[in-house]
């Protein structure tokens, strides 16, 4: 039965979940990163209707979180059924609880696992080990793999080992590295699965379970007389489990010929230096081994698959006599232990053996750290650590692949060394997210792998932005299996897929000497060349590159593919790269075209040819000039200004440098300036606003809008215009009695993302020419240098004073500095403008708890930060915790600022005598709702610390230290509907329960839009998202009930497109109650399938249409005898489906179901007739009806 | 109950009153209650092919916004892949077709020589029972000429017929410089009947907002005149059958049209104000006017075309004179 098995390309990922979705009958899951994709694939599949190995399709159930899908695993598992679930870091955190007791109950499930690192310093969503770690007490076996094709067929290993054993596995492989890495394998035939899959387990494992039929008592409690005891019982199922592994990847090898040990050992059988490691990094070090070997070195790699329950004897016959040094390297993080854990572990081990007898003498071992957040671990690195073992006195507990200047724990590798692979092609792409590259990309790996027969691997790296963002693509080619998990460093091919980038990257930093370079360029072959920095023109010459051009958004309009670049810029690099032969690339990319495009006809297959055709007639080759002419350079990335920190850090980080940063020049603590992303000036939309002051009414509805803080106005005395640029606009401010006051709307349009939410938001137009409104998107590229100019004189006008501008309009709003601006987040983002409103209003005395999710990423996630600083220095203070906890963390900053504050008034009266009373009186009864009141505050509060500073005493020290919290602090606790509604909502639930003056807002996209939208409890009736990939059926929770119920809540539901002035009005009311408020707001998204650029329309609808009534619930109103509800929008004027189907999440499913689209339909219209009639009793209510309030 | 039997694009049809194409008739439910109220037929709404094209390119722009673009998320919708072509429509004919005995109509409005083909191939495996191509062809471009537009009706026509086996009805507007002729010429190139007229959708502008208004207005009976004028003309003159459209509001314009010569009358602007309902109180009422005078429809059918008149001027130059002059203003 063996024999090779159909070849194919994937990621790792999809190649896990290939196996454990045949091998599953219930399967609990939850979105994370790097793992929802299994996720995905197992809902989708189930979807679908296919099979597992016993012909049913398995039970996918989403759950609120990873500690909800691990009880459901648990208890699934305890009724007998094959279940399992997908995770990483944080989340298998969450499972750990029921882990130890799944273990405990020796209850056979595999659990696969991206491994991620944990949150610490700093969240990161890239792969190391430490999430495992974590996980090593728990009971669980821990099967590691170390490539695609390893994790593939260790997921079945696993399944059948676990099944033979009763002892539960956690199967884990490399965050991204691995889930994400696409490349060639060979799959295993389901006929060759089922036959790994004893039937006989499957029934003794579902005989286990529960059954009235067969009733019996499982999780008592114990006592100290026999728990002891009781856990010393799975000794002997533990001892067996290496055997029960090894047997199945013998079976495996028998089926598939792919032969796997415990401890995969590769190297001189009398090595002298061997490297032992877990993970993808294997593959580094074993290709590296060889390369020294060939050299003449005796050194040797021993991977460690399954590292728990870790099977001595079997490492020790895998690891040669004859080694003297060994290196453990490790993907984790123990801080304070001996070393790391496979450390301690090797260590103990050789050491018994030596004791024993078992082996003749100890050789020394030494342990370091790598790959720490998918940090790259190339040749080079493995090769030091050879070097290193070769020295008389090897250095322990060291890094690789980092600049550790404090406490010197690197290595310095030698990065002359390769591998000599001749037969390799290598392809690095720069493209933005938008562009196509990245899926271009996948689609010519699978071209090459699948049809061409050759073996491909595609490995693609993003920045942290959702818009603009840059990925690069590192794609390899060869006739040989490609084992190289890290990143090219040497390419033969490099494609800028985008211009600019010349202005920004230093694009070559990747060209090995004589590569070939395509440039996607919008100058021709005359012009192209003066284009290019000077370093640039430098570094070709230097190389010896051969430089192709294309247009490619020319060529694409003129050969009939507009738009799509990616296309174009394919053929170019089939046709130029050496990847194939070029005749054989073009029939290729035909042979694919054909294959996509048969079903729509002849006609469109001749036409895609014909593009091919007539694009390779459209690349030209530039004849290298034998000097650089160019008279300017890559600019520099932050101005001159900007902070030493900026300068050192964050400008390195923004160029793609970060790696080169060396360990002092980082904060010990994760303490980063904020408002970075002023210095970004990314530049990424080629459509800008441009105001109209002649039209435009003031009336401040763009600026309200904008998802990126990007349009500011000022008013400001007209003599302030001398010396304006003469680009400068300004325009009568429209207010009566201040003649000789002029308004000036400035748009900061390097940092726009061209999202027109704006132009959609204003409600003037020219008379006389209805298209133009008083703000208008136009070609950025003129207005470059100009708005530069008037930018700079912008903002040395003086800032609008915030106790003389009227907060409660939204026409004031626009004179309040935002102090929230330039995120990275998608362009025209449903989520930002209310973060920006909550900055503008609040932002100087504000606390943010920041759930994990999309606002965490734009809010938090480096080179940049987006949340700002005034010019008195003040602004929001950020952070964040985790996912599921948000609530409870920003009640905290409450009960902190409570007891600071309460701290402050008793030390305050305590020197009342010597600071003054009147003072001290007026400080601490000071009203602090209003912004005059909130200003005329801060000054008493000033004066007192004059008046401390000139005490010479402890009491005065101490209140010094807390004073500022005289300062009414603004706590706002920020979050998506994933944490609000799912992961989090018993902290939120409680914290509403508190009576606490903390504020709640819930960034409502009604998905988990971070993680590429998946559904939550907020997701609507009939709406299709990921894990509901046939249409919700159940409709979203009415969380605003559920507070309302509390009577204390202050509770709104808001929607700025539907009406920004009830918004602003909820967000006043909301602060200045003094209990726990919470506000649901609208957003809309990316994962809503619309032209974001519609957003607001779609806010405006879904609120018209009554799907999102707009209310407040306000329990002063209770107080005051008055009804507390007020539903703020009209009675529905449309009907749903005129809101719905403008959307794709509604729309696929009335195509793909359209029966059941019509009856979700139906029953969402009449959810939303009967939700909105209890509101409008609520609103008719006598106060008395309510529940009364009592705020702390 | 008055025999009311007539048959149009060859198709056997119990009564003359057709459901035209619109939003009502995408729904299984109305075609359903369309049978039941008597229709004799019902036309699907048109597939427009650029409509189809864009739908689709809007949704896959939709679908893969944002995807491979950020590390944590490779997509944002799940990958349900959208049924590029007329799918609902083709759904919408497979199952209408099980669920009612009268003929279905399929309504096509193509753009590309190849969509014109593919889509007609399409909805004629779909099951249905003819095609009405719905030539919507504004030539907005002044260098046309009146040949070009009629030889751009005749090529769709020839081509269509070459790949389909069922009966081919051509829906045309009333905007040719010989009206009478192209119907003639399109009848001898093989159309196996006509829809007249087709209502080109006029643009409007808003004074409030300076915009274009693209809404849609229903037909009112004030409007049967034209298509009374020329269907009255051209009855008795065809190889193909002749359907009445525009302005049926009540049973006296479906009289109206079956005594110039149709042999079916369509209806949608009354079904869209009445609600599909509506269709009983037609067919009823064609029932009674016929029932009063004791007469079967082919009693009455074209009793008043041109060519059944003894004063044939009535459709003619002459009348218009007769008419002007007897204008009074009231």
């Amino acid at each position: 039965m063996s024999g090779q098995g159909r070849r194919a390309t994937m990621d790792g990922n999809t190649a896990v979940a290939h196996v454990a979705y045949r091998t599953t009958e219930v399967c609990a899951i939850f979105p994370i990163t790097p793992s929802s994709t299994m996720a995905e694939l197992a809902d989708q599949w189930a979807s679908e209707g296919l099979t597992n190995i016993w012909g049913g399709v398995p039970v996918v159930q989403e759950m609120q979180s990873e500690g909800g899908a691990a009880g459901a695993v648990h208890g699934a598992l305890q009724t007998g059924a094959m279940t399992t679930t997908f995770t990483a870091s944080q989340g298998l955190m969450l499972m750990l609880p029921n882990m130890y007791k799944i273990a405990g109950e020796l209850t056979a499930t595999v659990f696969h696992v991206a491994a991620r690192a944990l949150a610490t310093q700093a969240l990161s969503i890239f792969g190391d080990h430490t999430d495992v770690m974590a996980a090593r007490g728990t009971g669980f076996a821990l099967l590691s793999s170390g490539s695609v094709q390893e994790a593939h067929d260790l997921a079945l290993v696993a399944q059948a080992a676990t099944l033979a054993s009763r002892v539960p596995f956690l199967h884990f492989f490399d965050g991204f590295r691995t889930s994400h890495e696409v490349n060639t394998l060979e799959l295993i035939e389901d006929s060759q699965i089922r036959a790994m899959v004893d039937d006989d387990l499957v029934r003794a494992h579902r005989v286990r379970g529960l059954d009235p039929e067969r009733p019996f008592v499982r999780g008592t409690a114990h006592n100290p007389d026999t728990f002891f005891q009781a856990r010393e019982t799975s000794n002997s199922y533990y001892a067996a489990v290496p055997g029960h592994v090894q047997a199945a990847m013998d079976r495996l090898a028998g089926m598939t010929g792919r032969q796997y040990h415990l401890f995969e050992y590769a190297g001189d059988a009398d090595a002298e230096r061997v490297i032992v490691l877990m993970g993808s990094g294997a593959e580094t070090a074993r290709e590296t081994a060889a390369e020294l070997r060939r050299r003449g070195e005796r050194v040797g790699v021993l991977q460690v698959h399954l590292f728990r329950p870790f099977a001595a004897a079997a490492f020790l016959a895998a690891l040669p006599a004859s080694v003297r040094a060994v290196a453990v390297l490790e993907q984790t993080k123990e801080p304070g232990a001996a070393g790391e854990p496979l450390y301690q572990d090797v260590v103990a081990t050789l050491a018994q053996a030596v004791a024993t007898g078992a082996r003749a003498t100890m050789p020394r071992v030494v342990g370091g750290r790598y790959g720490l957040s998918s940090k790259d671990f190339p040749p080079p690195l493995v090769k030091t650590v050879f070097d290193e073992l070769a020295k008389q006195q090897p250095r322990t507990g060291f890094t690789l692949g980092i600049i550790d200047d404090v406490t010197h724990t690197h290595l310095d590798p030698d990065l002359t060394f390769r591998l000599d692979k001749p037969w390799l092609v290598e392809a690095v792409f720069y493209g933005l997210g938008a562009d196509g590259t990245v899926g271009a990309n996948k689609n010519s790996v699978k071209i090459i792998a699948e049809d061409a027969g050759l073996h491909a691997q595609g490995y693609f790296v993003y920045d942290s932005h959702k818009s603009g963002a840059q990925t690069v693509s590192h794609l390899r080619f060869g006739p040989n299996p490609i084992h190289m998990p890290y990143l090219i460093r040497q390419a033969g091919f490099v494609a800028c897929h985008q211009f600019s980038f010349v202005e920004r990257v230093d694009l070559l930093r990747l060209a090995a000497p004589g590569a070939t370079l395509l440039l996607n360029s919008p100058y021709g072959l005359e012009e192209v060349w003066d284009r290019l920095p000077r370093s640039m023109q430098h570094r070709i010459i230097e190389l010896g590159l051969r430089v192709f051009v294309i247009d490619a958004s020319h060529a694409a309009q003129s050969v009939g593919l507009r738009g799509r670049t990616n296309t174009i810029l394919q053929t170019c690099f089939f046709a130029i790269s050496g990847v194939l032969p070029k005749d054989e690339a073009i029939h290729e990319i035909k042979k694919a075209i054909e294959k996509t495009y048969a079903r729509k006809g002849a006609e469109v297959v001749r036409r895609n040819f014909q593009a091919v055709d007539e694009t390779l007639a459209l690349l030209h080759e530039l004849p290298v000039p034998r000097h650089a002419s160019s008279s300017w350079e890559r600019p520099p990335l932050v101005p001159d200004s900007a902070s030493e920190f900026v300068h050192r850090v964050t400008a390195r980080m923004m160029e793609g440098l970060g790696d080169d940063i060396p360990v002092s020049l980082m904060p010990v603590d994760g303490t980063f300036p904020s408002g970075t992303a002023a210095y970004e000036k990314r530049n990424i939309a080629d459509f800008v606003p441009v105001w109209e002051p002649g039209i435009c009414i003031q009336c401040g509805q763009c600026g309200f809008v904008c998802p990126h803080g990007v349009i500011r106005a000022k008013y400001y005395d007209e003599s302030r215009l001398e010396g304006a640029p003469r680009s400068f606009r300004s325009a009568p401010i429209n207010v009566r009695g201040f003649p000789d006051v002029r308004f000036t709307l400035q748009i900061y349009i390097e940092d726009c993302t061209g999202c027109g939410l704006c132009t959609e938001a204003c409600p003037a137009h020219s008379l006389l020419a209805p298209e133009t409104k008083a703000i208008n998107l136009r070609d950025k590229l003129p207005l470059v240098q100009p708005e530069r100019d008037n930018l700079a004189f912008f903002e040395a006008l003086p800032i609008n004073d915030r106790a003389r501008v009227n907060f409660a309009e939204v026409r004031g709003v626009q004179f309040l500095e935002p102090l929230f601006a330039f995120s990275g987040a998608c362009g025209g983002c449903g989520e930002t403008p209310y973060l920006k409103l909550l900055s503008q209003l609040f932002g100087d005395r504000m606390l943010v708890a920041n759930a994990t999710g999309c606002s965490s990423i734009y809010g938090g996630n480096l080179p940049v930060t987006p949340w700002m600083v005034n010019a008195e220095g003040r602004g929001p203070a950020w952070s964040n915790s985790l996912f599921e906890d948000n609530a409870e963390f920003g009640l905290g900053f409450r009960l902190a600022a409570d007891k600071h504050l309460e701290t402050a008034s008793l030390l305050a009266q305590r020197l009342a005598p010597k600071l003054g009373e009147e003072l001290v009186q007026a400080v601490l009864n000071a009203p602090q709702i209003g912004e005059s009141e909130i200003r005329a505050q801060r000054a008493l509060v000033a004066e007192l610390v004059r008046r401390l500073r000139a005490l010479d005493e402890a009491d005065a020290r101490q209140l010094l230290s807390v004073v500022d919290y005289f300062v009414r602090r603004s706590v706002w606790i920020v979050g998506g509907d994933g944490w609000a509604y799912d992961i989090g909502y018993g902290g939120l639930d409680h914290v509403l329960s508190t009576a606490r003056d903390v504020n709640i807002l819930v960034l409502d996209t009604e998905v988990y839009s971070n993680t590429g939208g998946q559904a939550s409890k907020a997701t609507p009736l009939g709406a299709v998202a990921k894990f509901a990939a046939a249409g919700k059926r159940v409709a979203r929770k009415d969380l605003a009930l559920q507070a309302i119920a509390y009577g204390n809540v202050y509770v709104a539901q808001v929607a700025m497109g539907g009406n920004p002035q009830q918004t602003l009005l909820a967000f006043r009311e909301a602060e200045a109650w003094p209990g726990p408020s919470l506000i649901l707001a609208y957003c809309h998204c990316i994962a809503h399938g619309i032209d974001m650029q519609q957003g607001l329309r779609q806010q405006d609808l879904a609120v018209a249409t009554g799907y999102w009534p707009l209310f407040r619930y306000n329990p002063a109103m209770r107080e005051a005898g008055a009804n507390p509800f007020r539903l703020d929008s009209a009675r529905p004027t449309l009907k749903f489906r005129d809101y719905a189907y403008n959307e794709v999440r509604y729309k696929v499913l009335a195509q793909s179901r359209p029966d059941d689209a019509a009856a979700l339909l139906r029953a969402a219209q009449q959810a939303i007739d009967e939700k909105y009639r209890l509101y409008e009793d609520m609103a008719g209510w006598a106060h008395t009806r309510f529940h009364p309030a009592e705020p702390a | 109950m008055p025999d009311m039997s007539t048959t149009h694009l060859g198709l056997a049809l119990r009564n003359p009153l057709i459901a035209s194409a619109s939003p009502l008739t995408a729904d299984l439910g109305n075609i359903r209650a369309l049978e039941d109220a008597g229709a004799a037929a019902v036309v699907l709404p048109s597939v427009f092919e650029e409509q189809i094209e864009q739908e689709t390119a809007e949704h896959e722009a939709a679908l893969w916004a944002g995807a491979e673009s950020v590390a944590e998320a490779s997509s944002f919708l799940p990958a349900i892949s959208w049924r590029s072509g007329p799918g609902l429509v083709l759904e919408t004919i497979r199952r209408a077709r099980e669920a009612v005995d009268i003929p279905v109509i399929a309504s096509l409005n193509g753009t590309t020589a190849a969509g014109w083909l593919d889509y007609a191939t399409a909805l004629e495996q779909a099951g249905a029972s003819a095609i009405e191509l719905n030539v919507y062809f504004v030539p907005a471009d002044p260098s046309l000429t009146g040949g070009d537009v009629e030889a751009h009706y005749l090529d769709v026509l020839r081509a269509v017929k070459r790949v389909v086996r069922v009966p081919v009805a051509m829906k045309l507007g009333p905007y040719f410089s010989a009206p009478g002729d192209m119907v003639r010429t399109l009848d001898a190139a093989g159309a196996d009947g006509f829809v007249l007229f087709n209502r080109f959708y006029q643009p409007d502008i808003d004074l409030v907002t300076l915009r274009v208004q693209r809404d849609l207005v229903l037909s009112t009976p004030a409007e049967i005149r034209l298509p009374l004028l020329w269907i009255g003309v051209l009855a008795g003159s065809l190889r193909g059958s002749l359907a009445a459209s525009t302005g049926v509001e009540s049973v006296d314009e479906v009289v109206k049209y079956l005594l110039v010569g149709a042999d079916a009358v369509m209806t949608t602007s009354a079904l869209l104000r009445h609600g599909v309902g509506h269709m009983a109180t037609l067919v009823d009422g064609l029932a009674a006017w016929l029932d009063a005078r004791g007469a079967n429809l082919a009693d009455i059918k074209a009793s008043m075309s041109r060519a059944r008149l003894r004063d044939p001027g009535a459709y003619e130059r002459a009348n218009y004179i007769r008419i002007l002059q007897g204008w009074r203003p009231g």
